[in-house]
């Protein structure tokens, strides 16, 4: 009987994706910004196929120092004599592998408090944690970030951790709110009735409901995360060794690319920054306006 | 529930959150790997004789519950530690620096703020027109620039290839009177276009999302009935009550402009609170580091309040729930 209802509700919920789908399409700006993430992640995931590691080493690097763009060298080439492009395709593969991770260990602990405080509502362990979501919500990001990351050390797992650490207060409390609606449903009353246990209540119907809010808000927070690892790279506190867009900006700002007039090298990794994290909100606020109820009313 | 009791909720909240602060940086600074002493020791600018001097300084010889009491009366005093590079008081360091940053940070907040409201404002009535769809593209362009990168971009343009402003600082030095203003403004032109660009994009965003919510409001609809003007119905019904959630979030994202002027002091070489803060972590100097980020979370806790404080005074429904 339960393998005869889990594939009923698939069925539903295929439906409801194909559904999604078609909706998502008639979005211009949200098909553009899909077509462009597709483009970008291809290059990630291609990066060590197209880069090879001679050509980040900065003691084997054999090109020209400070050379501006040239047919062999077409976004020119770094203070080691090393080709910006080849920087820039190895830095999508870590911009992005930190975005993806980070914002999902972000919206993994907003989930899992929203969830357990919503579902909990109005009870201590509610209290507790919607203290503790506000508390996180007020503390400057930055300032955290910045004592987080001096005291742990700048590795790459770390500034994953950091970011997640400081961005999860967001969604929790958009979690927590749907699931004290969810709560109230009857159905979620049928199945306690039934004998249901707080887990399966969480896991079959909470969480289910939760998801599509806390999907567009995935996509809008790896924006946001790509975002923070830039900042944290500015300030030199992104991992030394691993070469992200933030680490091209930061390496081509200490070097004086400003005054220098070195701007092939200076803003490429920029660009490249805001094209995805503008695709990533495309996208997100496309997604939201199908997923939200309170959007889809309005159109 | 009556004025008096939602004043003191929220004062009493607010109390907590510094009591939070307090204990989070207390506690942030202790489960470091290795003790405070340790971390400062490994930063090797310290004799032995400095190490037991520290050790008694930060009370940690004291059993925990103690320090912590040390800790909070040192710093509800007013006494931050001092500083590793050069010794000198941390309070008086950061006291220093007040000036600039507050200079930067209000005037990029006015600005921002004003100019993504009367974007948002004009965008959100005029919905799908030719401004509201290409200033909202320019919004969510401007929200995904990241602020050190546009400010690194501006300095190139503008001070690199045309020259018309300097490369950074505070003031050229030397001058007197008005000389000088007019001087110390050249040099707060570029960070303070790219803390009001960096901005700009999100209060707009909300103000006109806002716009469009309240244009659906019943009250705007029975105004539109009895024959109100359209100006007069966008002037007295829509945009003030647009408005408010605009103005809590000038005030709640005061912690993001404050992590942005961070960044953009860096890049300019504006000598406030954010250009010490990025000095301090390049020499791992801690006790600095430590009382930036109290001091930064006070001013949030501070804004919030007081959002939430003209909030309740200028929308009443809030205060009856």
């Amino acid at each position: 009987m339960t393998s005869e209802g889990g594939r009923v509700a698939w069925i539903r919920r295929r439906r409801a994706l194909a559904g999604h789908w078609a909706t998502f399409r008639s979005s211009r700006r949200g098909m553009i910004g899909l077509a462009i993430l597709l483009v970008f992640i291809a290059i990630a995931i291609f990066s060590p196929v197209l880069v090879g590691p001679d050509q980040l080493d900065p003691s084997s690097a054999t090109g020209p120092v400070h050379a501006a763009p040239s047919w062999s060298y077409p976004l020119g080439t770094d203070n080691f004599g090393r080709s910006v492009l080849a920087l820039m395709i190895t830095g999508a593969r870590i911009s992005l592998l930190v975005g993806f991770t980070a914002a999902m260990g972000a919206i993994v602990i907003g989930a899992v408090v929203g969830t357990v405080s919503g579902y909990f509502g109005d009870t201590w362990i509610d209290h507790t944690l919607n203290a503790l979501t506000n508390w996180f919500l007020v503390i400057p990001w930055l300032a955290l970030a910045i004592a987080l990351s001096t005291i742990f050390g700048s590795t790459l797992f770390n500034v994953i951790i950091v970011i997640a650490v400081t961005s999860w207060a967001g969604p929790a409390r958009l979690v927590r709110a749907q699931a004290l609606s969810v709560k109230e449903r009857p159905y979620v009353e049928r199945a306690k009735a039934l004998g249901g246990s707080n887990w399966h209540i969480i896991t079959r119907h909470v969480l289910p409901n939760v998801f599509p809010v806390l999907f567009a808000n995935t996509v809008l927070m790896i924006a946001l995360a790509i975002l923070s690892e830039t900042t944290l790279a500015i300030l030199g506190l992104s991992d030394a060794t691993a070469i992200s867009w933030g680490r091209i900006i930061e390496s081509s700002f200490k070097a004086g690319a400003m005054t220098a007039g070195w701007w092939w090298w200076l803003i490429p990794p920029g660009l490249a920054i805001v094209t995805v994290t503008l695709s990533f909100t495309l996208v997100g606020f496309a997604l939201d306006e199908i997923l939200n109820p309170r959007l889809r009313q309005r159109r | 529930m009556g004025a008096r009791r939602y004043v003191v909720k929220k004062v009493t909240h607010a109390l907590a959150t510094v009591l939070f602060i307090l204990s989070f940086n207390f506690l942030l600074f202790r489960i470091m790997p290795g003790d405070p002493v340790g971390i400062l020791v490994r930063s090797d600018r310290l004799t032995p004789a400095q190490v037991d001097e520290l050790r008694t300084d930060l009370g940690l010889n004291l059993p925990l519950p103690r320090q912590y009491l040390h800790y909070v009366g040192q710093t509800v005093t007013g006494s931050l530690g001092e500083s590793l590079r050069n010794s000198r008081p941390v309070s008086t360091m950061i006291f220093e620096r007040l000036g600039p940053t507050a200079l930067l940070v209000g005037l990029g907040t006015i600005f921002a703020s004003l100019f993504g409201v009367l974007i948002g404002i004009k965008g959100g009535w005029n919905r799908g027109s030719r401004f509201d769809t290409s200033s909202q593209l320019g919004s969510l362009v401007l929200y995904a620039v990241p602020e050190g990168w546009l400010g690194m971009l501006l300095l190139l343009f503008f001070s690199g290839v045309l020259g018309w402003f300097p490369a950074g600082g505070f003031e050229t030095g030397g001058l007197t009177g008005m000389s000088r203003v007019v001087d110390v403004l050249d040099h707060l032109f570029l960070p303070l276009l790219t803390l009001t660009l960096g901005y700009v994009g999100q209060y707009s965003i909300v103000m006109r999302s806002s716009m469009i919510d309240t244009t659906h409001e019943e009250y705007v609809m029975s105004a539109r009935a009895k024959g109100v003007p359209e100006r007069m119905v966008r002037r007295n019904h829509v945009v003030p009550n647009a408005f408010l959630p605009t103005f809590t979030l000038i005030f709640l994202s005061f912690g993001f402009v404050l992590g942005g002027a961070v960044v953009i002091e860096t890049i300019f070489s504006w000598p406030g609170l954010g250009l010490l803060t990025y000095d301090s972590i390049g020499s791992l100097d801690y006790p600095v580091i430590q009382g930036v980020f109290l001091l930064g979370s006070l001013a949030v806790i501070v804004a919030n309040l007081f959002a939430d404080m003209t909030y309740g005074y200028l929308d009443p429904r809030i205060r009856e729930t």
